[in-house]
C-alpha cells in the first residue's frame, strides 16, 4: 500500500520541514478555524445541555389541566358556570386514554395560587397549600434539601405530614434550626414536616413558598370531599402531548356539559411546547455554529492551498528534476495533495486540542451548580468525526489545485528556469 | 541503440514559426560516446530534449533500444525516462535539501526499488564516482565538480540504456572539467552509451564521435581518435 510507504512520508515531511515557519503560518489559519468551530459547537452543545439540566426532573412530555368557568352557554346552562373537577375524573381519564402514563390529581387550599397562613411557634408564613399524590414527583421532580417527599404510605394512612418549600422554612424557622419532625399548623390542623425542597429557579410552577400534604390527608383535614383542583399528566414518550390534551378536553367537556367550542372552560398548559421551543432554539444555534465553523475552516484550508501554490511555484525546478528522473504526474500530484492533507489534519488536531482545553477551562469555571443555561460544553463524537471528515475532504479538494498546477509544469520548462 | 529518421521540430513564436530541427538522421550504437556540437541556436539542445523525451518532435521517427518512442503522454514519458535514460545537466540539478546519497537514490525511488537496496546502490555509485565519504553531505557542502559527479552517479543509479549530458562541464573550470570527462570516459569504457551536448572543442575531442549541428541540420558526423582526459588530471 502506497499510503504506508515510509519514503513517501519522509518526502512529505522533508518538504514541509524545509520551511517550518511558513508551514506553521499556513497551519495557523486552520488551527484558528478549528478552535472557532469547536468552541462554537461546544458552546451550543453546552447551552443545550444547560437547558436539559434546568429541565431535569420535569417530564418534557407532560401537561397540566385545570378547570375554569364556561364562556359559552350549552344545554340550558348559562355562561360563566364554574366547573369543578371530581377525583373520579382522574380514574376515568386514565381508563379511557391509555396514552396517559402518570396522572397526579392535586387540590389546593383556597383559590388558585391562593395563600393560607401557616403557623409555627408564633411565626407565620403565607403559603400555598397543596394536596398531592406522591406520583406528582414523577412529573415534576422536587429537589429535596432535607428529608423526603410524600410517599404511598402517607397516602394510604392519610398521615398528617407535609413537605415545605425553602422559603416557607426561612419564614417559620431560625437559620440552621432543624425542621424535620417539627409541626406546623394550617387551618387549625397540625402537620409534621418530613422534607424541605428547593424550588427550581427556572421552571416554577408551584411557587417558592408552598406546603405539600398527602391528597387523602387534605380531604380529611379540610373536608374537600371528592373535589379535585387540577391534574399534572405525563403522556407516553411516543405520543404527542397536544393529541392527548384534546382527547382529555373532549372527554371532560362531554362529562361536564361544556360547549365543545368553549375554549375557556378548561385550562391547560403543554409543557412539551416549551421543550420543543428550547430544543428548536438550541438546534438552530448548533446549525448556525456548524455553518460558521465550516466556513471558517474553508477559509483556513483555502489559505493552505494558496501557500501550497506558492510552494509549487518555488519548487518548479525541483519538480522538473523529479519529473526528468522519472516521477510520473500521479506521483507528483499525490505528494502535493498529501502535503495538503498532512498540514490540514495536523493543524486541525492542534486546533482541536486547544479548543478542547478552552472548553474544559470554561466547564471548570461554570461548575456544576450554576443557574446559567450552560453545562458540560463539549462536542460530540459524531460532530468531531463530521468536522474531521469534512476537513480532510476539503483539504483533498483544495490540495488538487496546487497539485494540478504542479503537474502542468513541463520538465523541460522547469529545467530551463535557471 | 538510438535510431533517428527525418526528425523535425519547430517552435511557434507568436505568428512566426521557428524551424529548429530540419530533418535529423543519425544512429547511435551501443557503447558509443558521442559529442553533439554546434553554436547556440543550432538545435543541439532541442535534439537532446527530444532524445530525453522532455520534448516531442513534430515529425520523424525515434527508436530507442528497439522501442519506438511516440504518442507519449506525461506518465509514459516519465516511465521511459526512468527506465531508459540518465540525465546530467549543466547546472547539476541536485535537490538541495537532500543529501548526496538521497539524490542518487531518487531515480531508484521512482523505480520502486526497496529502500535498503536503494541505499546500497546509491552508495555503490557514489563510490564509483569517488564520493563515498560525501554521501551524507548536502549539495551546498560540495564543490562544483563534486556536485556534477553526484549528478553522474544519480544518472547511473537507474542503470539507464543511454546517458544524456547537456553541457556537463559548462559550469566547471577546465581542470574540474577534465576530471568529470575522465569519469565519463571510464563509464563509457564500461560499455555505457553516452551522448554529450557541448560547444567546447576540447571536450568534444574527448568523445569517440562528433556530430556537428548547424541551423537545424547535421553538417558533419565523424568518428575521431579519442583524447584521454586522464593525462590532464
Amino acid at each position: 500500500m502506497w499510503i504506508l510507504d515510509r519514503d513517501l512520508w519522509s518526502e512529505i515531511f522533508a518538504t514541509l520541514g524545509k520551511n517550518l515557519f511558513r508551514t506553521f503560518l499556513t497551519m495557523l489559519g486552520v488551527i484558528i478555524a478549528m478552535i472557532i468551530l469547536v468552541l462554537l459547537l461546544g458552546g451550543a452543545n453546552g447551552m443545550s445541555n444547560g437547558f436539559q439540566k434546568i429541565f431535569a426532573g420535569t417530564a418534557s412530555n407532560s401537561l397540566f389541566v385545570w378547570s375554569q368557568s364556561t364562556s359559552e352557554p350549552y344545554k340550558g346552562f348559562e355562561r360563566g358556570r364554574r366547573i369543578q373537577f371530581k377525583l373520579e375524573d382522574a380514574t376515568i381519564l386514565k381508563e379511557q386514554i391509555p396514552e396517559i402514563e402518570v396522572l397526579a390529581p392535586r387540590i389546593e387550599l383556597g383559590s388558585h395560587r391562593g395563600v393560607v397562613t401557616v403557623y409555627r411557634n408564633g411565626l407565620t408564613s403565607g403559603s400555598a397549600v397543596y394536596g398531592d399524590y406522591p406520583n406528582v414527583d414523577e412529573i415534576m421532580k422536587k429537589k429535596l434539601v432535607e428529608g423526603r417527599f410524600l410517599n404511598e404510605n402517607d397516602m394510604t394512612e392519610s398521615k398528617k405530614v407535609c413537605v415545605i418549600g425553602e422559603e416557607t422554612y426561612k419564614l417559620l424557622f431560625e437559620k440552621g434550626e432543624n425542621a424535620i419532625g417539627e409541626d406546623v399548623r394550617i387551618n387549625g390542623v397540625f402537620f409534621n414536616i418530613v422534607g424541605i425542597y428547593k424550588p427550581n429557579q427556572n421552571i416554577n410552577i408551584d411557587g417558592e413558598n408552598s406546603v405539600y400534604i398527602p391528597f387523602s390527608t387534605f380531604q380529611k383535614a379540610f373536608g374537600s370531599g371528592d373535589r379535585m383542583g387540577w391534574m399534572a399528566i405525563s403522556v407516553q414518550s411516543d405520543t404527542k402531548v397536544p393529541v392527548v390534551e384534546s382527547q382529555i378536553k373532549r372527554l371532560l367537556k362531554n362529562k361536564y356539559d361544556i360547549n365543545p367550542i368553549d375554549e375557556r372552560a378548561i385550562g391547560s398548559f403543554d409543557m412539551s411546547e416549551v421543550f420543543n421551543n428550547v430544543s428548536a432554539f438550541t438546534g438552530v444555534l448548533q446549525g448556525v455554529s456548524f455553518f460558521v465553523g465550516i466556513l471558517t475552516l474553508l477559509a483556513g484550508v483555502i489559505a493552505i492551498s494558496n501557500i501550497l501554490l506558492i510552494t509549487v511555484k518555488e519548487r518548479t525546478k525541483e519538480i522538473g528534476i523529479r519529473r526528468a528522473l522519472g516521477a510520473t504526474p500521479k506521483v507528483v500530484k499525490r505528494q502535493i495533495v498529501l502535503e495538503s492533507i498532512v498540514i490540514t489534519v495536523f493543524a486541525g488536531f492542534v486546533g482541536f486540542a486547544i479548543a478542547i482545553g478552552f472548553l474544559a477551562i470554561a466547564n471548570n469555571m461554570i461548575g456544576e451548580n450554576s443557574d446559567m443555561p450552560f453545562y458540560n460544553l463539549m462536542i460530540s463524537i459524531p460532530q468531531f468525526l463530521g468536522s474531521f471528515i469534512l476537513m480532510v475532504g476539503l483539504s483533498v479538494l483544495i490540495g488538487l489545485i496546487p497539485a494540478n498546477r504542479a503537474i502542468r509544469i513541463k520538465p523541460i520548462d522547469a529545467l530551463r528556469e535557471e | 541503440m538510438i535510431q533517428i529518421k527525418d526528425l523535425h521540430k519547430s517552435y511557434k513564436m507568436g505568428k512566426n514559426s521557428l524551424h529548429v530541427l530540419k530533418g535529423i538522421n543519425f544512429n547511435v550504437e551501443e557503447g558509443e560516446l558521442v559529442a553533439i556540437m554546434g553554436s547556440s541556436g543550432s538545435g543541439k539542445s532541442t535534439l537532446l530534449n527530444i532524445l530525453g523525451m522532455l520534448d516531442s518532435s513534430d515529425s520523424g521517427e525515434y527508436i530507442l533500444d528497439n522501442v519506438p518512442i511516440k504518442d507519449l503522454n506525461e506518465t509514459k514519458a516519465a516511465r521511459y525516462r526512468n527506465k531508459f535514460l540518465g540525465f546530467v545537466f549543466q547546472s547539476f540539478n541536485l535537490i538541495n535539501y537532500k543529501s548526496a546519497a538521497e539524490n542518487v537514490a531518487l531515480p531508484l525511488y521512482y523505480q520502486k526499488v526497496p529502500r535498503k537496496e536503494r541505499q546500497e546502490k546509491a552508495l555503490k555509485y557514489l563510490t564509483q564516482v569517488g564520493l563515498k565519504e560525501w554521501a551524507g553531505h548536502l549539495p551546498s557542502e560540495l564543490s562544483g565538480g563534486q556536485k556534477q559527479r553526484v549528478a553522474i552517479a544519480r544518472a547511473l543509479a537507474a542503470e539507464p540504456k543511454v546517458l544524456l549530458a547537456d553541457e556537463p562541464t559548462g559550469a566547471l573550470d577546465s581542470k574540474t572539467s577534465y576530471e568529470v570527462m575522465d569519469l565519463i570516459q571510464k563509464i563509457n569504457d564500461a560499455g555505457n552509451t553516452i551522448l554529450i551536448v557541448t560547444h567546447e572543442p576540447d571536450i568534444a575531442d574527448m568523445c569517440k564521435r562528433i556530430v556537428h549541428l548547424k541551423d537545424g541540420v547535421i553538417i558533419e558526423d565523424k568518428k575521431i581518435e579519442q583524447v584521454r582526459a586522464e593525462q590532464y588530471v
